[in-house]
């Protein structure tokens, strides 16, 4: 079809090379500094760090907290919550991003905020579950379009920074690594070429 | 002090030297062996081997603190928050780049022997010849004839597993079984074999991990974290090979924190009676002497050793009245490539246990067997099929527990390979010394001058197109190509600088690698290369240190050092 030709031609070497690094078992983070060069975005409001570990104030942790759990609820296993990923998010963004990046993710939660109120009338964390998933699928929309899209050298979504984070921290918690996939400290041996049922899980890499 | 007695120092504990120090004390040598950084006991030192991926506060992700301190290590990979440790500090050993060059450097005993790639070939007489036949720099004083049995030696030793492939660009050896392809390597190298007259083919790759015991190491356990040091000792370092080799003869003094400054020289003997040391933690010097030195301390530290040694007959130091020390400096360039998917339906239901620390090689099929090209030498490609992790969710759309669920299951089939190409060797790639410029303890650093010049170039078209071209031939849907850009130093190959040939006016080494001006100096680490080949070089050191060291004790015992 002419549309997958289409968005075959649209995707940047960015892209490619991400897509590469994901498949050589590495992420390259969208927020991480290099890839997001040349934004123009003013200094992190350090009035907003209440903690010596983190900028990010309880109530945002328990924020990002509420959204990595939508994003990746308990299912048969347990979900972001569990695995500690709201606290993870604040450590990630304190510790590794640049500064614009920071600022891009702070700004996104308010901008959130606003939309989860004018659409429902109440913040993010105290909306029914079915008004958060709504609100996530949305913005998951949004940030996928503009990322596919997105000029050459132009900052990540905020919600690309989010979703990313909260797969990483879900996925190499302990929680992601010994119960929503497998994974064993020793495997012992090594099979080329083995049987797999639908719905088995992946084995969890050591590195 | 009887112990403080020695037959032979070497400088330099990576893999040159611990090969270096096995080989002369299992010959009867006691042995002085100087490494700059600290000590790293096997097994006991590997702290972060056996922790659980979670338990890193980032998990292994590089901060914008780490960032500040390793200006050099963040341009690529090795900046990372797992084996930090092991990687030198950019701001205690500063050196000048007059063109970009990445220089990553493991400053502590057993070197970049923790934190090689394991990959092991042997190199050919196409690549023993080939600066001959090309007309290019010197020609190598050896052929594969006077190697081949000291590869034997040094495979059968290390542990090289490996299949056997009758391909005379690259021997096969003396090899542990092989670590087989996976189900999709296996389709792609199936297909390959009946395009491109069989010339390309996707072979398991030859990696220094071994697959059936050796004394006091346990195969390869297939979890995939050799970086971070081995527990078993499944793959080849200096601790989990050569150096306890060394220590069980009971002639081996192993020194860290021992930053050997330069070689002393006596101008009417034409030998070097020692070395001048800086403790790294107290300062403070000594001198040891030896009537043999091996320098092994890695391509640019033994040019920056022999350039401060006996500068009151030569003002460029040891081996430069060849005009040559410090020049030639070569690497691999890489980093280009290609991938796409393997949408087979034979392969949905098929999948894979255990993280094999390895992947495929296709062999140099560039200008051999009556192919020609608008450039010189060839590439080979090193590369993997896999299915997708939980990593994918990045980029596809989708949230809640379906995604979640449907994420931790394994996504489809994909498979790539990035080209690593021969450098051509020039006089005009060369390093010296920046008098204006001190490290940490005072001493004046490198001064780096290197580029990659047009053979190159046009060897990375083909390095890219190639790849895409054999996926494309072997049904791999989607293929897209990549070149992520390179400068000398990413491959950590650096080789030349001091080198080997047959005319101490255009060589540093002879046949044997002695110092033309110094027989009783033997360099036998990268420095020693006369041309790049397109195989990673570790291999090939190994055999030229155990060469070496059999010549050397040889002639001791002659009386000639």
């Amino acid at each position: 079809m002419s549309s997958d030709h289409d968005r075959k031609e649209m995707i940047t070497r960015r892209e490619a090379i991400l897509r590469v690094s994901t498949m050589l078992g590495g992420v390259a983070l969208v927020g991480q500094s290099a890839m997001l060069a040349g934004c123009a975005v003013g200094p992190v409001n350090r009035a907003r760090a209440t903690s010596s570990n983190t900028l990010f104030m309880q109530s945002d942790v328990e924020l990002l907290d509420d959204i990595a759990d939508t994003i990746l609820p308990e299912t048969s296993t347990p979900g972001a919550r569990a695995a500690g990923v709201g606290p993870f998010i604040a450590l990630m963004v304190s510790d590794t991003y640049h500064e614009p990046d920071q600022q891009i993710l702070f700004a996104g939660l308010e901008t959130l905020q606003t939309k989860c109120l004018s659409l429902y009338g109440a913040h993010f964390q105290v909306v029914a579950s079915a008004q958060r998933l709504s609100l996530l699928e949305d913005l998951d929309a949004e940030q996928h379009l503009y990322m596919e899209t997105r000029e050459e050298g132009a900052p990540a979504h905020y919600f690309r920074m989010i979703k990313e984070l909260t797969l990483l921290g879900y996925f190499t918690s302990e929680i992601g690594y010994r119960q929503a996939m497998r994974y064993t400290e020793t495997p012992g041996r090594f099979e080329p070429c083995v049987p797999l049922a639908p719905g088995e899980k992946s084995w969890a890499r050591h590195a | 002090m009887a112990e403080e007695e020695y037959d032979a120092i070497v400088v330099g504990s990576g893999i040159s030297g611990g090969w270096a120090a096995k080989e002369l004390t299992e010959k009867g040598l006691r042995v002085l062996m100087l490494e700059r950084g600290k000590n790293v006991e096997h097994v006991k030192d590997y702290i972060n081997a056996i922790k659980g991926p979670w338990e890193y506060a980032h998990r292994g992700r590089r901060t914008t603190a780490m960032e500040r301190a390793y200006p050099v290590l963040k341009r690529d990979y090795p900046l990372n928050e797992k084996n930090l440790d092991w990687w030198a500090s950019d701001k205690d050993s500063p050196y000048t780049e007059i063109k970009r060059f990445d220089w990553y450097r493991g400053y502590q005993v057993g070197g970049r022997s923790l934190l090689w790639g394991r990959q092991s070939y042997r190199w050919s007489d196409f690549d023993f010849e080939a600066n001959a036949r090309d007309g290019i720099a010197v020609d190598w004083p050896i052929r594969y004839a006077d190697l081949a049995p000291w590869y034997d030696h040094v495979e059968r030793f290390a542990g090289i597993s490996g299949s056997h492939e009758n391909m005379p660009q690259l021997p096969d050896g003396e090899f542990q079984p092989a670590m087989p392809l996976n189900c999709g390597e296996e389709l792609v190298a199936e297909r390959l074999k009946g395009s491109f007259n069989g010339r390309r083919r996707i072979i398991s790759g030859r990696t220094a991990n071994i697959t059936r015991p050796l004394p006091g190491r346990t195969p390869c356990q297939y979890r995939n974290a050799c970086w971070l040091g081995c527990p078993y000792g499944a793959y080849f370092s200096t601790q989990s090979s050569t150096l306890p080799a060394a220590m069980a003869t009971n002639l081996l003094t192993l020194k860290p924190f021992a930053i050997v400054t330069e070689l002393t020289y006596d101008r009417d003997r034409r030998r070097a009676t020692g070395v001048n040391v800086l403790d790294a933690v107290t300062e403070k010097t000594v001198e040891y002497t030896a009537p043999l030195i091996f320098l092994c301390a890695s391509t640019l530290n033994s040019a920056w050793v022999l350039m401060r040694s006996a500068t009151d007959v030569w003002p460029g130091g040891l081996g430069s009245s060849s005009g040559e020390l410090g020049h030639n400096l070569m690497d691999h360039h890489f980093r280009v490539g290609a991938s796409g998917k393997l949408n087979e339906s034979s392969l949905e239901q098929k999948y894979y246990v255990g993280d094999r620390p390895n992947g495929f090689y296709i062999p140099r099929y560039r200008n051999l067997f009556g192919d020609k090209r608008e450039y010189l030498r060839g590439f080979g490609y090193q590369g993997g099929a896999s299915r997708s992790g939980w990593e994918r969710a990045v980029r596809e759309l989708g949230i809640g527990g379906d995604f979640k669920d449907e994420m931790a299951t394994p996504g489809g089939w994909s498979i790539g390979a990035t080209a690593f190409g021969e450098m051509l060797p020039s006089h005009d790639n060369v390093v010296g010394i920046d008098e204006t410029k001190t490290d940490k303890w005072g001493l004046p650093v490198l001064k780096i001058d290197c580029e990659i010049g047009e053979n190159e170039q046009m060897m990375r078209v083909d390095m890219m197109n190639d790849m895409a071209e054999m996926l494309e031939e072997s049904g791999v849907r989607d293929v897209t190509t990549n070149d992520s850009g390179y400068a000398p130093g990413m491959g950590i190959h650096e080789m030349g600088t001091a080198r080997m040939g047959r005319d101490p006016k255009t060589s540093v080494l002879n046949s044997w690698n002695q110092v033309w001006d110094a027989p009783n100096v033997f360099v036998t680490d990268g420095s020693c290369m006369v041309s790049s080949a397109c195989q990673n070089p570790s291999l090939t050191y190994m055999a030229l240190t155990a060469r070496a060291a059999d010549h050397a004790v040889n002639e001791l015992k002659r009386g000639n050092l």
